[in-house]
């Protein structure tokens, strides 16, 4: 049973805000989606391999060789917030 | 016939023989979105001057002529939101692979598409903009995530679009709005530029009114790209040569998971009118010298659970990147103070950016990952997703190909199912598998319901043998005319 | 009570490519904020990484020379977390399936050799760097994306001194490897540690602290010898070990924890699907083995064998790859080893200390350097001239012979001149003269002193003494 503390530590993992009444719609959204996917639990798997990724591919690797980068202005174009060529963000305390 | 009423390719004969000139071909397009845009919105973004933008080089093939983009495919220095709130005002500095290939081959990018919240959706409901609607009944939904493509394509707003597909996300609007919708093999096309849902599933893919516009679409975005490590290095073949050939001898399996052969014996969950559908484009394609007999995919039922675990589980890490610091949506800390303060930035700008969909998805995904779960849902899946794949592999030892219903039902009305999401992730059962196994899939209309709503039949290949689709689908064409049907709007 | 010490590190060399691990990005240090950036490295919206094939032949041969096991199939994982410095909010490293793993570092500590186990080496993108204002902090993405081998020690390592002889081994096998510029200074080579006490010939590990924040070797010596202290306090007030994460303080010479808040981390690590696995042969695995350059502790083996030379010059010779190899082509050219190796360990060590600089990035041909010792031995030149002319050598990369010439600094061997020289020392120092000739010995050398201030150092030494003899 998925409770409203377990919606909200995944939400925190997921450093997404909600509400009381988010909290509890998805507790109970969640909940039965988790009841859906349980189903899985009905198979014997120990035996497979996991398919992480399309077999045929492997061993895909570059040259060591030098791209343009972006113009600084490029690369801040976008930014929310900058200041002296840096991305800005709220004080960061180690 | 108006000039927005044909197709790409005979668009481009047209233009050959110099019987018309691109200007009048967008000339046709704005009149037609004039018309029929505030009722469909299926863009979220239009060129104001849709002229052909990028000079084409010598020997373009498509001079001048006009596609719609989805809008979670990047354009360079245009924005791309994925519609979602998240991604306000971000334009990418950069080409996704296939927009450069389109670029190259002399398209103009014509305006893009609406779409749910990052691909997250069969409805096109979940957009940050507003739902698309069906161009056959404007109560309906016109399928998603790429439901801005299918509903533009359908009601001659544009001759043909891109999309993508990670879960059917091609293939059920396609169904729903009564047009041809390609999901290629995984690997096949770039996804270079693609904002990714979920990288291991996502393929873009075509709209088109017909076969040939999709094969001569498929040409020019496919092939290897060295920016995307996933990327089949492999030659594209013309595929324009797999039209026009006969079926007589193609084994063709309907998987009795999917679609009873026994004739009024529909399975669960799927109407009588799409059952009726599919039951007589199995006979059209008996009669065209198709064999064709029932086998089984064991694994089906697995399916949707095995879905929506990777799926959230790669989305939760690759929607991880929109936290207001480099480009879209922030949000101030609030009064939160010291070390809380970045951390308050984070969640009140992924709370203001994404929308329900988008948070239950990055919940789930996070959920199946996090610490005491991962064993249990991630890794299992990943396993049964290898059974999964390996049950069409069996098949495929002994068919061309496979038939099934692209969707279960018909398009369904907006908001039946926006209140469940559970019901909502059950109408893609039939596109799902395939994905997730990497096959190549197109839909194509094969009829129409007692309400006037697009039937689609989807037709499964082998890895890389895309001409398979296209030669059995350009056949059962040749020989219908459902393709020809337009919405009366 | 004495407690045992349990020292645990983790390094971080910097590959040393050209370019960013996933995409085309120069990697050099120094260059203003967020100009070595593109969209893959700034996980920008639709991006992709590919690898970089140079990022995995460095990781394999630093595996290899630390004995590890490079695993036939590896591949990259994401670990999930936010953070300002990391562009995607997921790092791409791996978790699962490293690339190598069970290796060991043998190190020289009080004149025995001992041997710490590496658990595993694995490839991973660094992160961006944060600048700390006021009230903000400002992130250059620079870095982001430049490859790291992580290289994980066992926690076998019981003291600050250990410590700090396993990172000079690794740095020299690195150095050595070409495969890192191992500068802490810059960032190339970073090592947080894990230290913890425990009873004497206890099993089980004490409560760790994870200390980070340390820019040198020295760093690293301090940080752990004051930690130990603190803990081994702790303990001995009756007090309880909590694990947490401690920044060094440098000029306080402190650790201190964290002010952010720690929370248990759940990384969600799982297969990084943009990046397919790799696969290595066997062959593949055996031609980056057999193309590994001779190791220092090998090297320096053979040059005490080979050359007769002691520990302490052997170790001076090969502390430095492009200094071993300087003095091999040197005595290919001039096979003194005693002589070449003096002048190497001596004179030119202390050139390039003062320098701070490399043999390589100097001027200096190994036929320069021995055109001078054989013109020191052949008596053409005195030592103390020879010295003066190798910094002038240095400083202007032209030979010994035009220098000499052109400065006049020759050894006078000629009896006719260095017979007028004494002459005029004689005369000059009629004092001294007689305090020797009454049989005070000292005075010679102040004589011959004399003489060889008047040349300014050119007279031959041996020769002037005899005649000098003479004379009086």
């Amino acid at each position: 049973m998925l409770s409203k503390n377990d919606v909200a530590r995944v939400a925190h993992l997921a450093r997404i805000d909600l509400t009381e009444d988010e909290l509890k719609l998805f507790a109970r959204q969640l909940e039965s989606i988790v009841q859906f996917i349980d189903k899985l639990k009905e198979l014997d798997v120990s035996s497979i391999r996991p398919a992480s990724h399309t077999p045929a591919l492997k061993n895909v690797l570059r040259p060591d060789t030098i791209k343009d980068s972006l113009s600084k202005e490029a690369v801040l174009e976008n930014a929310p917030k900058s200041l002296k060529g840096h991305f800005l963000v709220p004080k960061v305390i180690e | 016939m108006k000039l927005w009423e044909f197709t790409g390719h005979e668009l481009l004969e047209k233009l050959a023989h110099q019987e018309i000139t691109q200007e009048e071909i967008l000339c046709a397009l704005d009149k037609r979105r004039e018309e029929v845009e505030p009722k469909v919105k299926a863009f979220v973004r239009i060129e104001k001057a849709p002229a052909p933008l990028d000079s084409p080089g010598p020997g373009a093939g498509f001079p001048g002529l006009p596609i719609a983009i989805k809008d979670n495919i990047c354009i360079k220095n245009r924005p791309a939101t994925c519609a979602s709130r998240i991604l306000e005002g971000f334009k990418p500095p950069y080409d996704a692979t296939v927009i450069q290939k389109l670029k190259n081959a002399g398209f103009s990018i014509y305006g893009q598409t609406n779409m749910d919240e990052f691909a997250f959706g069969s409805s096109c409901e979940n957009s940050c903009y507003f739902p698309t609607r069906n161009p056959w009944n404007l109560e309906c939904v016109p399928g998603g995530s790429s439901g801005g493509s299918a509903a533009a394509v359908a009601c001659g707003e544009a001759i043909w679009a891109l999309g993508s597909d990670t879960g059917g996300s091609i293939r059920q609007p396609a169904s729903f709005c009564g047009v041809v919708g390609l999901k290629p093999t995984y690997g096949r096309v770039s996804r270079y530029g693609l904002i990714a849902f979920a990288s291991s599933l996502d393929q873009i893919g075509p709209f088109t009114r017909d076969i040939e516009d999709c094969s001569v679409l498929l040409k020019v975005i496919a092939g290897h790209d060295p920016k995307d490590s996933t990327s089949a290095n492999l030659p594209v073949p013309d595929f324009l040569l797999s039209l026009g050939k006969d079926i007589k001898g193609i084994k063709i399996a309907v998987p009795k998971e999917y679609f009873s052969l026994s004739e009024n014996m529909a399975l669960e969950g799927i109407t009588q009118e799409v059952n009726q559908a599919i039951g007589e484009a199995i006979e059209q394609l008996k009669k065209l010298g198709a064999k064709v007999q029932e086998v089984s995919l064991p694994h089906t039922e697995y399916a949707v659970s095995v879905y929506y675990i990777l799926a959230t589980a790669e989305a939760s890490s690759n929607l991880a990147r929109f936290d207001g610091v480099q480009y879209g949506l922030r949000a101030g800390a609030g009064s939160a103070e010291g070390a809380d303060n970045l951390i308050q930035m984070y969640k009140r700008t992924r709370q203001a950016g994404f929308g329900s969909e988008a948070k239950r998805r990055i919940m789930l995904g996070t959920y199946v990952l996090s610490h005491g779960y991962y064993e249990a849902y991630y890794l299992r899946a990943l396993k049964v997703r290898a059974l999964i794949a390996n049950d069409f592999a069996n098949v495929f030892k002994d068919f061309d190909c496979i038939i099934t219903p692209t969707s279960p039902t018909p398009a369904f009305k907006l908001g039946e199912k926006i209140q469940n999401p559970l019901a909502m992730y059950l109408s893609d059962i039939y596109t799902i598998s395939i994905n997730l196994a990497g096959l190549p899939a197109l839909s194509i209309p094969c009829g129409f319901s007692s309400g006037g709503l697009p039937i689609g039949l989807q037709i499964i290949a082998r890895s890389f043998d895309e001409e398979m689709l296209f030669r059995v689908a350009h056949c059962y064409e040749a020989h219908t005319s459902w393709h020809k049907m337009r919405p009366k709007i | 009570m004495e407690y045992e010490a349990v020292i645990g590190l983790e390094v971080h060399a910097q590959l040393k490519t050209r370019t960013k691990a996933f995409c085309g990005c120069l990697t050099e240090f120094g260059a203003p904020a967020n100009t070595q950036a593109c969209p893959v490295c700034l996980g920008f919206p639709g991006s992709l990484p590919v690898f970089n094939e140079k990022a995995l032949e460095y990781g394999m041969r630093a595996a290899l020379a630390l004995h590890c096991q490079v695993q036939g199939f590896t591949k990259f994982d994401r670990k999930n977390y936010f953070y300002p410095d990391l562009p995607k909010n997921y790092q791409i490293s791996q978790y699962g399936l490293p690339l190598a793993s069970g290796g060991f570092l043998e190190i020289e500590i009080a004149g025995a050799k001992k041997r710490i186990g590496i658990i595993r080496a694995h490839l991973e993108e660094d992160a961006g760097k944060l600048i700390h204002e006021e009230d903000n902090s400002l992130v250059d993405y620079n870095r982001a994306g430049v490859p790291l081998l992580e290289i994980v020690s066992a926690p076998e390592i019981y003291s600050p001194d250990e410590a700090y002889e396993y990172l000079a081994s690794l740095k020299a096998i690195l150095k050595y490897l070409e495969v890192c510029d191992c500068d802490m200074e810059k960032g190339s080579l970073r090592c947080d540690a894990n230290v913890s006490l425990r009873m004497p010939g206890a099993k089980e590990l004490g409560i760790k602290a994870e200390l980070k924040n340390m820019n040198s070797f020295k760093a690293v010596r301090d940080a752990l010898n004051y930690e130990l202290k603190r803990q081994k306090e702790v303990l001995e007030s009756g007090g309880s070990m909590r694990q947490e994460t401690r920044l060094w303080d440098e000029s306080a010479g402190k650790t201190r924890p964290m002010r952010s808040k720690e929370e248990a981390m759940d990384y969600r690590y799982f297969p990084e699907p943009d990046l397919p696995p790799f696969v290595l042969s066997d062959e593949e695995i055996k031609t980056i083995r057999a193309g590994l350059p001779e190791l220092p502790a090998a090297l320096k083996q053979r040059f005490i064998s080979q050359y007769g030379l002691n520990s302490y010059d052997a170790g001076v010779l090969t502390s430095e790859k492009p200094l071993a190899e300087f003095f091999e082509a040197c005595l290919r050219l001039y096979p003194r080893a005693k002589a070449v190796c003096n002048w190497i360990s001596g004179p030119l060590s202390y050139e390039l200390n003062s320098r701070n600089a490399g043999i390589e990035s100097l001027k200096l041909e190994p036929e320069m350097l021995v055109r001078l010792i054989k013109l020191v031995d052949e008596g053409a030149l005195s030592n103390l001239a020879a010295k003066a002319l190798l910094t002038e050598m240095l400083n202007s990369g032209r030979p010994a012979d035009e220098l000499m010439q052109e400065k006049d600094l020759a050894q006078v061997s000629d009896r006719k001149a260095l017979d007028e020289l004494l002459d005029k020392v004689i005369a000059d120092n009629p004092g001294s003269v007689r305090d020797y000739n009454s049989g005070k010995a000292n005075a010679l050398m102040f004589l011959l002193g004399q003489a060889m201030r008047l040349s300014k150092g050119r007279a031959n030494p041996k020769l002037i003494g005899e005649m000098l003899k003479k004379k009086l």
